[in-house]
């Protein structure tokens, strides 16, 4: 029975009755008058793909560019020392200091990191040394990118050491990787005993840690014996110095630990 | 602290390995994440989210397989859990001597391709 104009509205005219007596089998046509549109069968399974293991390191890209400056950096036969430390802690004094020793045997070149200003690489003027100021702008840490820019600004012929003042912090240098030779953090006295123990990735990530401003720790009441300790603790590999870029006192062994590497 | 390039590097490597496997789609990635690699799982499927918009791997599932830290000690070659990113002292020596074996990892681990 097919009807060509129903309307689902109305009543349906079906040829039987929809009432079914006891001891009777009744047919009722329920058939819809139209063809009902009806969605295409769907895939009723769990879609699955296939699974692959791939087991990829995934190196965030400052681990690769850090790779690439390291690369570039061996096959010129130059080493890289990332002084890293708080603000405030003696890097930029040290390094004056450093440069000017090494001015008649060591050919250098200096990056160094801030937010703004050049200041330090103004303090770092040096007739033999380029020195070039990488401003972060709100960076609070260098990464291996601004490293391979700083150095090619740097128009160094037959360098043989780099120097890399961190920007001052004890926190995000440490995870930034930039092709350095080694680490070298700074713990002032004027720190506190307790640095090590509150910032301990930044020391644990250094091969050589240098306690600066030693000529003032008696007057700080800086307890020497505490502080490698709390060092042993955190970074039990690192060398520790005790130096004074003032005075110079501990200078000697710094220099060495420089000499040693080249 | 760094999700966002984290889940940049695993779609770009994801792709790569779709693209040598002649799929079409990623319906699924795992990641294998140490617990001392400082990724916030949070903000991980949020880049992930973010990333993946307009790719063939919008929409897929990001899966995390957690890795626990594991230190082992250089004086006496025990090895022994740690929750620290710094200080590893052997409960057997009392040195605090170890170094971590497992727990930083960020790897790709697996993924589910739709060919």
């Amino acid at each position: 029975m097919h009807h060509l104009h129903h309307d689902f509205t109305t009543p349906r005219d079906h040829e039987k009755p929809a009432r079914v007596n006891p001891g009777e089998v009744g047919t009722v046509d329920v058939r819809p008058d139209d063809p009902v549109d009806l969605p295409p069968p769907g895939d009723f399974r769990k879609q699955t793909g296939r699974s692959i293991e791939v087991n990829i390191p995934l190196l965030a890209e400052n681990n690769r560019l850090a790779a690439e400056n390291r690369e570039h950096f061996k096959s010129h036969g130059l080493k890289v020392i990332n002084l890293v430390s708080g603000p405030g802690a003696g890097k930029t004094t040290l390094l004056a200091r450093t440069l000017k020793e090494l001015a008649n045997s060591i050919s250098c070149g200096v990056l160094v990191g801030d937010l703004e200003t050049d200041s330090d690489a103004q303090r770092l003027r040096h007739d033999a040394v380029p020195v070039a100021q990488l401003t972060t702008g709100s960076a609070c840490h260098l990464d291996a990118h601004m490293i391979a820019h700083g150095f090619e600004a740097l128009h160094m012929h037959n360098p043989q050491l780099l120097f890399i003042e961190n920007v001052g912090n004890l926190v995000c240098p440490a995870e930034f990787d930039l092709g350095e030779t080694v680490r070298v953090a700074l713990f002032a006295c004027t720190d506190g005993e307790d640095k090590p123990l509150k910032y301990p990735p930044i020391y644990r990530s250094s091969h050589l840690v240098l306690m600066t401003k030693a000529d003032i720790a008696e007057a700080c009441g800086f307890d020497r014996k505490q502080a490698r300790e709390n060092l042993k603790k955190v970074c039990p590999k690192a060398e520790v110095i005790e130096l004074s870029s003032k005075t110079g006192d501990g200078f000697e062994q710094w220099l060495e630990f420089i000499r040693g590497i080249l | 602290m760094h999700e966002l390039g984290i889940a940049e590097s695993a779609l770009k490597a994801a792709i790569v390995e779709m693209e040598k496997q002649k799929a079409i789609r990623i319906l699924s990635l795992t990641l294998r994440i140490g617990e001392l690699a400082a990724v916030d799982p949070q903000a991980m499927e949020f880049a992930f989210k973010t990333v993946t918009l307009g790719t063939p791997a919008e929409g897929a599932t990001l899966e995390i397989d957690h890795v626990a830290p594991i230190a082992w000690c250089r004086d006496c070659s025990e090895s022994f859990s740690t929750d620290s990113i710094a200080f590893f002292k052997c409960p057997r020596c009392g040195n605090y001597s170890g170094e971590l074996k497992q727990g930083r990892e960020i790897e790709l681990a697996r993924l589910e391709l739709d060919s």
